[in-house]
């Protein structure tokens, strides 16, 4: 049994411009002591996600939970407040971003350190100061003993997040969810930390979450890797297969748009066009369509869900899920195209997107009236509710799903 | 910090000295009442009038009696004598000292007890009937000018006059004795001006702290405090409201320095010989000896309990360094 | 310095820059400073992209601001137009600002919420009393706002209703308003979505090649920095510790902390990531109120030798393959193809 299981989460949230849907649909399983990494932008709902996992969502009034989310056993969603507490800080702990918010700018990180211990733990002060002391040294604070009474400003950028590190494993919780743990600090300092949390994870056998938009983070560090995109995960897989046999339009414009190291120099960016969509009035059908180079008639119609992606021969079991109307052999026959350098533009005149045929098994939901055909062998089947028309935006242009420029 | 309060202490001697010497322009050049004929009573004749500015030194240039009261100042600690009736000015405000301080401190109890808790309620139950409720008497309470208040709990409360008589009213103040030593007299007389000064007060820490404790709350180490696991009570109370109270702190020092020479009209309704009735009584009667050292007096204690609170501040916040 | 035939619009020497810092009870006296910018010495050549690339507090931002002068070095000369501007009077730098502009960071802060956007990017045209016709100053700032791929037509909207990257368009449109012949750009992309960076960076070279623009190119992102500089200059601590064409400080870094930081970026290549031996460097860096004395970064270099390069500044030198470098023991090729997995083979 998986240790946590995530099963078709919807978080919505109520507010004045209409409801905003964070995450639409999400499924992802992590094991025991695997590191999973979830990889999108901003407005993906990556963090979203991880905060309904942690039971942090219930304190924001307006959002609506929906779906399942099995932790050990224990379905979180039906648990109640004093039941997610326990396991907050305890069986499955967070650390975030931006290590100086995240501490108290008044209390001394001892003090900090010991009140994660006691919350859960029956255990003297000082007891909870040696075990503080004990797990500063672990990640690597020198003179752990001294810098329990210093102030978290009194620390560099680094050694906070070590202490953030220290705080979320001194209950050695089951699971980790790291919520772009690196982004804020420097490379030097990014390689030391990522550099602990791999260490760390082998040593206590943790699993992991590791949320970040930074393709070469999770190369190193997870196992498993879910690519999320306007509150669906739309490809998942290990990471080798992302990295070397991507299926995601989405995927492949990441890859082909990042910088690298190790791609020769003159190479061409190729740039995504357009703008992440709005959460409150999202694209119909494909919520990627209007940015997708090889969209299709049939994607603005039909919304596609998480499908095995057919060619997954490599043995071993392995995972790999996309969510695309695109006939897997089209898929494939794309990317074997930009991988040698190709532009979009160059690849769509030399491989073939077929009109109409699609991959079945990627079919959700279908907006059209009942008895259409939308696409080949797919036929609207009762129809579908049209949810009420949210209020008006002030004004449609930050939420503007279509290319902002031409392609530069 | 020492240099820090060396370096206050010295600027609050150089804010006194700068205060004492434009009140005393104020006075020298604003048409007033002439503080000779003030003193001399009804019908003085020439030589009377001459004889007492002499002796008042009023015949001397303005910067010569200027240094001449400085000096008796710093060297004497010698506020001069006032000129409506010749008292000393310093036994005039220290024996209204105690009256204010009481009147000020009490108040403030007051109104921290019955603003913080107000304010935390507002924001933790933020847009229910109870914030809505405590937000609206907050902006009643604001809006209310302090002697309306005064007369009106007077007119209800009153034991003398009032419609439900429970509390003391006007002049209940004892003649002698100090809350210390008279406790018996002096509490009930001061109930009621307590908390007609400490309404307003009330009002503008609870809309102060609720805002505050609002924004607190989507501070990130109030993020982090949950997903430690903390009880929500835990969470707010010693992450949340020991974050949002300090600045509190900085605005009850600057309240109560000023309140405490300020509190005009809370004694004039109720009667209390405190030192905002002296100073107003010395305006209008144009005496400058007291005025002046009312003046000294209260800017001391603004500058005073400012330096307190700076300093309070820094044991509060572990980033403030001087 | 290599020059590859262009000439030197900017010449820096022995800049300095040194906020003091300032203790006492009445009178304030210096008691200390932070060095942020502490004697650098490079060209800019005419049409190129300079990378300038470190972690925090290495003065990168600071040299920035001083070229363009929106603050006044300490020390040190800045040599424009055969002229030092290094303690130019405002006045005399005012013709300047038509050469030399910035593109800032915070595409969220640095755009007045309160003025239109074409009046933001009209304003360079006012303020210089150039199209002093409104409707040829609307005419130039649309024909700029197509140029940058914004929609003309959005003339008076505010900056609010733009995205983050169209935010960053626009102050890429004001920095060339008046076809500067400089432009400094001190993190453009830092803070935009990664699908949105290629679209500016790509415009930014874009920009270049049209408007002959050279760049002083300021990030901490190194994969950034390789794709779209000519040559580069890594800064530690206030110095310059090397400085080479973009393809040699890559394939061949010399410096040991260019070594660390190219081994510290994480690749998204995953046989890549399990088969490097990343040099991770310990501590932290050093304060720049007290940097360690001779070599700055001897504390934390792996190849330090004790009695040289804790008593004996190194200066910038040519080594091997051409990168000037400041170090004694430069890395060898043996140890580049160690700690450095994506450097050429």
């Amino acid at each position: 049994m998986a240790l946590l299981e995530v099963n078709d989460l919807k978080v919505h949230f109520r507010t004045d411009d209409g409801i905003v849907k964070a995450v639409d649909g999400v499924s992802y399983t992590v094991e025991s002591g695997q590191a999973l990494g979830i990889v999108g932008e901003s407005g993906s709902g990556k963090s979203v996600s991880s905060l309904t996992v942690m039971g942090l969502t219930r304190f924001a009034g307006n959002a609506i939970i929906e779906g399942s989310i099995v932790f050990d056993g224990k379905d979180l969603l039906a648990a109640s407040d004093e039941d997610m507490r326990t396991l907050r800080g305890n069986d499955i702990a967070m650390i975030f971003q931006d290590p100086l918010s995240s501490l108290h700018p008044f209390y001394k990180i001892g003090d900090q350190l010991v009140e994660a211990i006691q919350a859960h733990r029956d255990v003297s002060k000082a007891q909870a100061l040696d075990r503080s002391v004990e797990m500063l040294g672990l990640v690597g604070i020198p003179e752990p003993r001294r810098r329990i009474d210093s102030y978290p400003h009194e620390f560099s950028g680094g050694m906070r997040q070590r202490v953030m590190i220290a705080m979320a494993l001194i209950n050695d919780p089951k699971l980790l969810i790291a919520d772009e743990p690196t982004t804020a600090l420097d490379v030097t300092v990014q390689a030391q930390i990522l550099d602990l949390i791999q260490r760390l994870q082998k040593e206590l056998d943790t699993a992991i979450v590791m949320i970040t938009h930074d393709l070469g983070v999770v190369a190193e560090v997870t196992d498993d890797i879910g690519v999320m995109y306007a509150g669906r995960i739309v490809e998942y897989a290990d990471k080798e297969a992302i990295f070397a046999a991507p299926e995601h339009p989405y995927t492949w414009g990441l890859l082909k748009s990042i910088p690298r190291l190790d791609s020769p120099r003159g190479e061409e960016l190729v740039p995504i066009p357009g703008r992440p969509p709005s959460l409150i009035l999202k694209p119909s059908g494909c919520a990627f369509h209007p940015r997708c180079p090889y969209v299709r008639e049939a994607h603005t119609k039909i919304d596609p869900q998480l499908a095995p992606a057919a060619d997954v021969g490599n043995g071993g079991g392995h995972r790999h899920e996309v969510a695309c109307l695109l006939p897997g052999q089209t898929r494939r026959a794309l990317w074997a195209a930009l991988r040698t350098g190709q532009v979009p533009d160059q690849v769509l005149e030399n491989v073939d997107v077929p009109e109409t045929a699609i991959d079945r098994e990627a079919v959700g939901e279908v907006l059209a009236p009942a008895g259409t055909e939308v696409a080949d062998g797919v036929v609207a089947a009762e129809p579908v509710a049209t949810e009420p028309a949210p209020p008006a935006v002030t004004d449609g242009l930050s939420q503007d799903a279509g290319p902002d420029a031409p392609r530069r | 910090m020492i240099p820090f309060i060396i370096r206050r202490l010295l600027w609050m001697v150089v804010l006194l000295l700068v205060i004492s010497f434009l009140t005393y322009i104020i006075f020298y050049t604003l048409p007033a009442a002439d503080p000779a004929a003030l003193r001399a009573g009804r019908q003085p004749s020439p030589e009377l009038l001459a004889s007492i500015r002499q002796t008042l030194g009023l015949d001397d240039p303005w910067y010569i009696q200027y240094f001449k009261y400085l000096k008796r100042l710093v060297l004497h600690f010698d506020f001069g004598y006032s000129y409506q009736n010749n008292i000393s000015v310093k036994q005039q405000i220290f024996d209204r000292l105690p009256v204010s301080a009481t009147l000020a401190f009490g108040a403030a109890v007051v109104w921290l007890l019955i603003g913080i808790p107000v304010g935390i309620i507002s924001a933790i139950r933020r847009g229910t009937w109870m914030d809505r409720v405590a937000m609206g008497g907050a902006l009643v309470a604001i809006s209310a000018p302090v002697y309306w208040l005064g007369l009106v709990s007077l007119y209800l409360f009153s034991k003398d006059l009032g419609k439900f008589p429970i509390f003391e009213g006007q002049g209940a103040y004892p003649s002698t004795g100090s809350i210390f030593t008279n406790p018996q007299e002096v509490i009930p007389a001061l109930i009621m001006p307590w908390f007609v000064l400490a309404a307003s007060f009330a009002a503008v820490y609870a809309r102060f702290l609720r805002g505050n404790l609002l924004e607190v709350m989507s501070e990130d180490y109030i993020r982090t405090a949950r997903s430690k696991g903390l009880r929500e009570r835990r969470v707010v109370f010693k992450h949340g409201v020991r974050s949002a109270i300090t600045p509190i702190v900085t605005i009850l020092g600057l309240d109560l320095g000023i309140l405490l020479t300020q509190a005009i009209l809370t004694e004039t309704v109720f009667n209390i010989p405190g030192i905002g009735r002296l100073a107003f009584d010395a305006i209008q009667k144009s005496d400058l000896p007291t005025v002046q050292g009312t003046v000294l007096v209260g800017a001391f204690a603004i500058i005073f309990l400012n330096l307190l609170v700076d300093i309070v501040y820094a044991f509060l916040d572990p980033r403030v360094r001087y | 310095m290599s020059t590859n035939g262009k000439s030197p619009l900017i010449e820096v020497r022995d800049l300095e820059k040194h906020f003091p810092l300032k203790q006492g009870i009445i009178l304030q006296r210096q008691v200390g400073a932070v060095r942020a910018v502490d004697g650098i010495s490079f060209d800019v050549l005419e049409g190129e992209t300079l990378g300038l690339v470190g972690e925090s507090g290495c003065g990168k931002s600071t040299t920035a601001r001083l070229v363009t002068r929106l603050l006044e070095p300490t020390d040190g000369t800045i040599v424009y137009k055969g002229e030092d501007i290094a303690h130019s009077s405002r006045a005399e730098l005012k013709p300047l600002r038509r050469d030399m502009q910035m593109i800032f960071q915070d595409p969220y802060s640095s755009l007045n919420p309160r003025k239109t956007v074409g009046s933001i990017i009209g304003e360079p045209f006012i303020i210089h009393r150039l199209e002093k016709d409104e409707g040829a100053r609307k005419k130039r700032v649309q024909e700029l706002m197509d140029l940058v791929g914004l929609n003309p037509e959005h003339y008076n909207r505010f900056p609010h209703e733009f995205s983050g990257g169209q935010r960053q368009r626009i102050g890429v449109a004001r920095a060339i308003a008046l076809k500067p012949k400089l432009v400094v750009a001190d993190e453009p992309v830092s803070a935009l979505d990664v699908s949105i960076q290629a679209q500016i960076i790509n415009l930014l070279s874009q920009l270049q090649r049209e408007l002959g623009l050279t760049i002083i190119f300021i990030a901490h992102d190194l994969s950034v920095v390789r794709h779209v500089c000519d040559r580069v200059a890594v800064m530690y601590l206030g110095k310059i510790v090397e400085m080479a064409d973009a393809d040699q400080l890559f394939d061949h870094p010399r410096h040991p902390y260019t070594g660390a930081l190219l081994s510290a970026v994480p690749v998204p290549d995953p046989r890549l990531a399990r088969e490097k031996h990343r040099q991770v460097l310990g501590g932290d860096v050093p304060s720049p109120t007290n940097p360690p004395p001779a070599c700055r970064f001897h504390t934390r270099c792996p190849k330090a030798q004790d009695g040289k390069c804790n008593v004996d500044e190194p200066f910038l030198e040519v080594k091997e393959g051409g990168n000037l470098a400041a170090c004694h023991f430069p890395l060898t090729d043996e140890e580049i193809a160690a700690r450095v997995p994506t450097a050429a083979a």
